[in-house]
């Protein structure tokens, strides 16, 4: 589980973060959207230690992460696996390689071992045929899920990715999405994402945090974001008439499930 | 990039320190050390051949050329050409082309991987990026440059006589007894004090302006050409310190 505690961050005399708090469940897909600027991404980059906080704190599992010295912060970050955007695949390096990196740094055991749980990995993210590839080889759909492979090697406890949908067409997008899901209630990773996909917010976001302007504007599950009445969300979410109309419907679909507020508690979902 | 001198002297230094620290795992930053020394050295020889021969070519025909005089003997073009490419040519010359070759490259690589956020990705593995990326370059340099400074001298003087001797302004033995005349072991002391000092130079000053790129593509261009440059400026410097220093 990770709390952040009323965090800032600004650069010079522009305030980013204006105190933000949440909590990360374990288990649980997570999810940080929000306009271009609202402070997304660097929130997440102070969350993973890239950046460093003007005051509040961030706890790892109850540990105070900004009060922890250098190598207490390489000891979390060792639990840390991370998708980035581009998804930073080392270029000199072939799919395999990519992936066996943070095993040959960290990693004991024989080679032998270490190639086990590489093909394993890419196994999970049916990328086992192209482990000799290079990353300008692949397209980008496959450097996501190899980025993915290379986040899950070392069996980390915390999953950050940010927005592992940008670049990929519909249907790539939302068996990303689906993989990321599955392995986080395999795993019982805590898992944050930071995305501007909607399809990512409805059939992925177990735990919402809407940004605006450096705060955090709303918080909630993907079933509760239908019935939100906060302006500004629904604005961001459905922004289009066809987001509203499908809002609108699936808001019917909810309202003849008589039980769905109590579906929603037990973490059922909503029947159909 | 714009210059603020104390700005960007004081993150250098910070750069600098922040590379020592416990590795990772010791074999991966040698692997990574050997690949950087293959990288460096061997991936500069065919430029430093080229270069040093020719250097060496055109100070035997220049020094001929101004050495008119019946009463000195040809002997002493040798000797000057020897001198000229241990004390200056060999070292500072080797390492203004290197500065291009290598500088660029270092200052490249680093900058594409800040870009595609490959550094990132290695802090958050809990990789100290500084320790892993740059020191190796650093090392990888100190160990080569100065070998190549070496090649080049011996190249330079090489390609000296070979010019001498097919332009007919100078004989072998001539060349050989020039060679041998009134050799100072300080000059090459002094010419390997240089190279360590330029390799450092080039390898640090570029992997600081690689490391810190900010923004895109362009950039990377951008922080390229400054290590180049500053590389070059720097390398003169330090050629007329050590000089008036050492000499």
């Amino acid at each position: 589980m990770i709390e952040i505690k009323d965090i800032k961050k600004g650069f010079g005399d522009k305030e980013i973060l204006k105190g933000v708090s949440a909590t990360m469940e374990s288990g649980k897909v997570n999810l940080i959207i929000g306009a271009s600027g609202s402070g997304k991404t660097v929130m997440m980059k102070c969350i993973v230690g890239l950046m460093e906080v003007d005051s509040g704190t961030i706890l790892y599992n109850q540990q105070d992460f900004t009060a922890m010295n250098a190598q207490e912060k390489k000891n979390v970050r060792q639990e840390i696996g991370m998708l980035f955007q581009g998804s930073a695949l080392f270029d000199s390096m072939t799919v395999e390689q990519n992936v066996m990196f943070p095993l040959d740094m960290f990693g004991k055991g024989s080679y032998k071992e270490k190639k086990k749980r590489v093909m394993e990995c890419l196994e999970r993210v049916n990328l086992e045929d192209a482990a000799r590839r290079f990353p300008a080889e692949i397209s980008g759909g496959m450097k996501k899920r190899v980025g993915i492979a290379r986040a899950i090697v070392l069996n980390p406890k915390y999953l950050f990715c940010d927005e592992p949908n940008s670049g990929l067409d519909p249907q790539t997008s939302l068996l990303i999405d689906k993989l990321i899901k599955e392995l986080t209630t395999e795993y019982n990773i805590t898992t944050v994402i930071n995305t501007h996909d909607m399809n990512t917010v409805m059939e992925s976001g177990d735990h919402i945090i809407y940004m605006y302007q450096g705060q955090k504007q709303w918080e909630g599950s993907n079933e509760e974001i239908i019935f939100s009445k906060d302006e500004r969300l629904n604005d961001f979410i459905f922004a289009s008439d066809f987001l509203r109309d499908a809002k609108e419907m699936r808001q019917m679909e909810m309202f003849r499930d008589k039980n769905w507020r109590d579906r929603l508690k037990s973490g059922q979902p909503p029947a159909k | 990039m714009e210059f603020r001198f104390f700005y960007h002297f004081g993150a250098y230094l910070l750069m600098l320190k922040g590379m020592f620290s416990k590795p990772e795992n010791p074999r991966m930053y040698w692997k990574q050390f050997m690949q950087q020394c293959v990288d460096i050295g061997v991936g500069s020889l065919g430029i430093v051949f080229i270069i040093s021969l020719f250097m060496g070519g055109v100070t035997t025909l220049q020094t001929a050329y101004q050495l008119v005089s019946p009463i000195i003997p040809k002997a002493t073009i040798a000797q000057i050409t020897r001198d000229t490419i241990i004390l200056e040519f060999a070292p500072t010359l080797t390492s203004i082309v290197l500065a291009g070759v290598v500088g660029s490259k270092i200052a490249s690589e680093l900058g594409n991987m800040r870009i595609s956020e490959q550094i990132d990705a290695l802090e958050i593995m809990g990789i100290n990026t500084k320790g892993y990326l740059v020191m190796p370059k650093i090392l990888g340099a100190l160990l080569t440059i100065p070998c190549l400074v070496v090649v080049a001298g011996f190249l330079g003087i090489w390609g000296g006589k070979e010019a001498g001797v097919l332009s007919g302004i100078i004989s072998n033995d001539e060349f050989i007894q020039g060679l041998r005349q009134e050799l100072k072991v300080y000059n090459i002391f002094f010419a390997l004090s240089k190279a360590y000092t330029f390799a450092f130079i080039i390898s640090s000053v570029s992997a600081y302006y690689g490391y810190n790129v900010k923004g895109g593509a362009l950039e990377i261009g951008k922080a390229s050409t400054t290590a180049v440059v500053v590389s070059c400026v720097l390398i003169l410097f330090a050629d007329y310190a050590l000089s008036a220093i050492l000499l």
